[in-house]
């Protein structure tokens, strides 16, 4: 019957096809797999003649020591807090700029703009949102510094750097602000219209109706959106690693220059080190350092948009 | 005869306008300054765009011109060009393309139309979200360090000018290759990774907007699920797959992280290859296949490396500004492109 | 509980001897309220019969000697282009219940709302006319809806409680307004939840999630809520047509309770409800307002063809 010979040709194709999917959508898995391999066997335990980094310094000295001294030899001192308090100085600044920013948008676009208004505001943002980190980074260096920041700290008789993690900060404000703004527009849209006009009708004026029942009853997908903008600050690289500078200094003074561990990545990789000196091995510790820390951000923010979910659909 | 003095029911005097009343005057001039607190945020952010882009156009005055496309790196900031990166990131972005779109929109189709749910299922779409939150620059180690026993694999396979030996019988001269550290091959395989779970969430949702009537009208008319899949589905998602592949391989093209971590050189004076212009693809084809194995540089990794050096004179900032507008302008370019797409088939087609 | 108190008629043809809540679900009950003595029920046909009305409302009430506290004048109503209320003349007086009935998309609905200006959320709406309330004309500009919102309160067909406490839910529109001392707004609520006859069943669990009541409460809860902004007139666009039996019966007793203080304007698509909650009954047929008169007369003796038609159910 040739009916159904043709039917078990196609079904053999189809089996094919469908492996061949599969594997593309297993490479995501794969992918990960790699990033924890190739972290943990440079940075915990190295299999072969090679030395990971934990295996020459110890975690006590990364986790405990106040300096970033990524020498070989003689003087060379690996502790993570420079670059950490590089890292969330330049990400609380960022979040000092993009939070109310983003926030501002997200209500203005979801409660008052016009739809028209809106039609042409979201795509501007969207620009923002696509331009490159290193041109913030120039824009940070070339313009914020020298022309914001120096002329208005000098007013209050205060130095700027030209390399500081104010200038770094703030751009990175600036590059997250579209992310915070979509995602919270888009949760403040999902509260039910019906809470709005409920609100309306006991006499509320508009900002009663978003300041005190949209707003709250979208937080929890707001403070998501906060968290997924603080974990891309804390990974953003160029931006950081031009403006902010290169020296790692345990300061929380945004007026001088700092080190993210991004920044310190991009530095140590152009360096001139043997790829298995120890200065060049540090950058994997930095690197599982980050991987963890912005991991456990995101997985966190999901969570909480999870249940954010949970209550309104 | 208005009220019953029983029930307390009195008749109200209360007036509507808000003239009156000193309370409702306060919260509704609250109201109106939250409204424009607002307001001024969102449009700050469109500012600081403006302000952005007029400084870099300003920066740029004294170097764009049509000699910085022409021309390769120089010590001299008024002779230095951007060439080299221009070529760079055209091959990366065409060699990014090729391997983030097959593998991205087949992991989106499986998952969205072929996947039952199961164990593995759940944990790739898991997977999945937390792989978009992770930052270029651990992708960029991952390249530094996975894909360089590849090259030495492809470096003892090419063997410099030397040539291979097939079956054990000829010795034949294959290709004249060099495979350098830090390739363009190495560079769109972890750009691809980079790019990866955008391309594959940006065709899910695609997907997921096809309804569903569509696919049972075609099973029912007796096809079979890849054809259903093949003639119907994709065809439907296209425009917007389109729209949101264009839009992540446009991000390869501004990324730098990883393509710092590869190693590619910051400073170069040769394009890929060597071929300079567009005409050579047509007269030295051959040339096209050194080109994956060449060391590269690309426009962002050039405009960090302009940004950073230390001159006195800040002679190279206008360097770094016409780099910048030249990334900007290409970029714009793609973005117009895929609105173009996403606004056309918004109003073909409407579910 | 209420619906043990209520006496069913079980439908013949069910079978069953004893009546659950799911056969009230099943349809198999005919759970409305057996007429006390059946000879006070006005019958027209054999096809409509008039239930009693809930305690509270004396459908007898002569109210022509109560003030108006609504009186719409030639009220035309416009989405864009599209007109869906025509020259719309009512007079609603205080403390009294005043049913909307008429089939879907008769713009019941939409007259209601343009009662405390709700449809002016809506883009490209349009009204004319004159609508009084209290004898001020809402629709002048001068008007400010937040005070008039305030003044005309509304519960609408889906509960919609906030996702925040029993206390807070009930404490918002007061809040809003400007209140903020704790007692006086922790007294309030404990008498509004009384008056929505909610306070035994909350008063253990004020500072738990308002989502975790069931929706009959959830309604009630909304009634509260808008009886602290301290409203004269309630609007209602049909609160009990997403309820269970039990809880629709504790709606209406309610608004039997409330009309002694305040006008309550009510859409509803059950006629029955209409029959037993109002003193008044406006027919809306296609945008049009056909007829409006005491609830008894409506039912029992209806001018309009239409009306009639409608009521006995050979349209609708």
């Amino acid at each position: 019957m040739p009916s159904w010979a043709t039917q078990r040709i196609h079904r053999r194709h189809e089996t094919f096809i469908r492996w061949t999917l599969f594997v593309c959508a297993a490479l995501s898995v794969l992918t990960t797999a790699a990033i924890i391999i190739v972290l943990l066997s440079n940075a915990v335990y190295a299999p072969g003649a090679k030395v990971a980094f934990f295996e020459r310094v110890s975690l006590r000295e990364f986790l405990t020591s106040t300096h970033w001294k990524p020498r070989d030899g003689e003087g060379g001192q690996f502790g993570i807090w420079p670059l950490l308090s590089g890292t969330f100085l330049v990400a609380f600044v960022a979040s000092l700029v993009s939070v109310p920013a983003g926030l501002g948008a997200a209500i203005y676009m979801s409660e008052y703009a016009h739809p028209r208004e809106r039609e042409w505001l979201k795509p501007v943002l969207e620009i923002l949102a696509g331009i490159p980190s290193v041109v913030f980074g120039f824009f940070a260096l070339k313009f914020i510094t020298p022309w914001v920041l120096k002329p208005l700290f000098h007013l209050v008789g205060m130095d700027v750097s030209v390399f500081n993690s104010l200038s770094a900060g703030i751009v990175v404000g600036i590059m997250v602000t579209p992310l915070i703004a979509s995602l919270s527009e888009d949760v403040i849209r999902s509260v039910p219209g019906s809470l709005r006009e409920a609100a309306f009708a006991l006499g509320s004026t508009r900002f009663d109706v978003s300041a005190r029942v949209v707003v709250p009853a979208a937080l929890s997908g707001i403070l998501a959106s906060f968290l997924l903008a603080f974990s891309r600050a804390v990974g953003e690289t160029m931006a950081v690693a031009i403006a902010a500078g290169g020296s790692p200094l345990l300061t929380v003074n945004p007026l001088r220059g700092s080190q993210t561990m991004t920044g310190f990545m991009v530095h140590a990789s152009t360096g001139d080190s043997a790829a298995d000196s120890i200065s060049r091995m540090s950058m994997y510790a930095v690197g599982i350092t980050l991987f963890v820390i912005t991991l456990g951000i995101n997985l966190l923010s999901g969570w909480i948009l999870r249940r954010f979910r949970e209550v309104y659909q | 005869m208005s009220a019953s003095p029983a029930s307390g029911y009195v008749r109200s005097s209360v007036s509507f306008s808000s003239g009156g009343d000193a309370l409702i005057r306060r919260r509704l001039l609250m109201s109106l300054i939250f409204q424009w607190v607002c307001r001024l945020l969102t449009y700050a952010s469109l500012a600081v765009l403006a302000v952005l882009l007029t400084s870099i156009v300003w920066n740029s005055l004294g170097r764009l011109s049509p000699s910085f496309l022409t021309n390769h790196y120089s010590v001299n900031p008024v002779r230095c060009g951007i060439l080299a990166g221009i070529w760079g990131t055209f091959w990366l972005v065409l060699l990014t393309a090729c391997f983030s779109i097959p593998v991205g929109v087949g992991s989106a189709v499986y998952l969205e139309e072929l996947a039952r749910d199961s164990f593995l299922v759940r944990v790739i779409k898991v997977n999945l979200s937390n792989l978009a939150g992770v930052p270029s620059i651990v992708y960029g180690i991952l390249g530094l360090t996975a894909f360089r026993p590849l090259m030495l694999f492809l470096q003892a396979l090419f063997d410099g000018r030397h040539a291979v030996n097939v079956m054990g019988l000829f010795r034949v001269r294959l290709l004249k290759l060099e495979i350098f550290d830090g390739n363009i091959l190495i560079g769109a395989m972890t750009m691809s990774l980079v790019i990866m779970p955008t391309v594959i969430i940006a065709s899910q949702e695609a997907l997921r907007a096809v309804p569903s009537s569509i696919r049972m009208a075609s099973l029912a008319l007796g096809a079979t699920r890849w054809q259903t899949i093949w003639r119907q589905v994709i065809p439907a998602a296209l425009p917007g797959i389109a729209t949101g592949v264009i839009l992540s391989v446009s991000r390869a093209m501004g990324e730098a992280a990883p393509l710092m971590m590869i190693g590619v050189l910051t400073v170069a004076s040769m394009c890929p290859g060597g071929i300079e212009s567009p005409l050579q693809l047509i007269t030295d084809p051959t040339r096209m296949l050194s080109v994956p194995f060449d060391q590269f540089t690309a426009m962002p990794v050039e405009i960090y490396d302009w940004s950073k050096q230390p001159d006195p004179e800040d002679r190279f900032t206008a360097v770094a500004a016409s780099g910048i507008v030249v990334l900007l302008v290409v970029l714009l370019m793609i973005n117009a492109t895929a609105m173009i797409i996403r606004a056309k088939a918004a109003r073909g087609l409407k579910w | 509980m209420a619906f043990a108190a209520l006496r069913c008629r079980v439908l013949p043809e069910a079978g069953l001897d004893r009546c659950e809540m799911s056969d009230v679900a099943a349809g198999r009950v005919d759970w409305r309220p057996v007429a006390e003595d059946s000879s006070s029920m006005p019958e027209i046909n054999s096809r409509i019969s008039v239930p009693p009305s809930v305690r509270g409302v004396d459908r007898n009430l002569d109210t022509s000697s109560h003030a108006a506290a609504i009186d719409v004048r030639k009220m035309n109503f416009y989405y864009g282009e599209h007109q869906v209320l025509f020259d719309i003349s009512l007079m609603v007086p205080e403390r009294s219940v005043t049913a909307l009935i008429g089939p879907s998309g008769c713009g019941k609905s939409t007259f209601l709302r343009t009662l405390n200006r709700m449809n002016d959320l809506v883009e490209g709406t349009k009204c004319t006319g004159e609508c009084l309330v209290e004898g001020q004309n809402i629709m002048d500009p001068s008007v400010d809806v937040v005070l008039l919102r305030k003044h005309v309160g509304m519960v609408f067909q889906k509960s919609t409680p906030f996702p925040k406490s029993i206390f807070e839910n009930v404490a918002y529109g007061p809040r809003v307004a400007g209140e903020k001392n704790r007692s006086v707004l922790a007294d309030l609520v404990e008498s509004c939840l009384r008056k929505a006859a909610l306070w035994d069943e909350v008063r253990d669990r004020l500072q738990t999630s308002a989502m975790a009541l069931s929706g009959g409460q959830q309604q009630r809860l909304c009634i509260a809520r808008t009886l602290a902004t301290n409203p004269r007139i309630i609007l209602m666009d049909e609160p009990a047509s997403a309820l269970d039996p039990a809880s629709t019966d504790r709606i209406e007793n309610l608004i039997g309770e409330l009309c002694a203080n305040y006008t309550i304007v009510i859409v509803t698509h059950n006629m029955q409800q209409a029959s037993r909650v109002s003193h008044q009954t406006a027919f809306f047929f296609k945008g049009h307002l056909v007829e409006c008169g005491p609830t008894m007369k409506i039912f029992t003796s209806p001018s309009e063809k239409q009306t009639e038609d409608y009521i006995t159910g050979r349209f609708g």
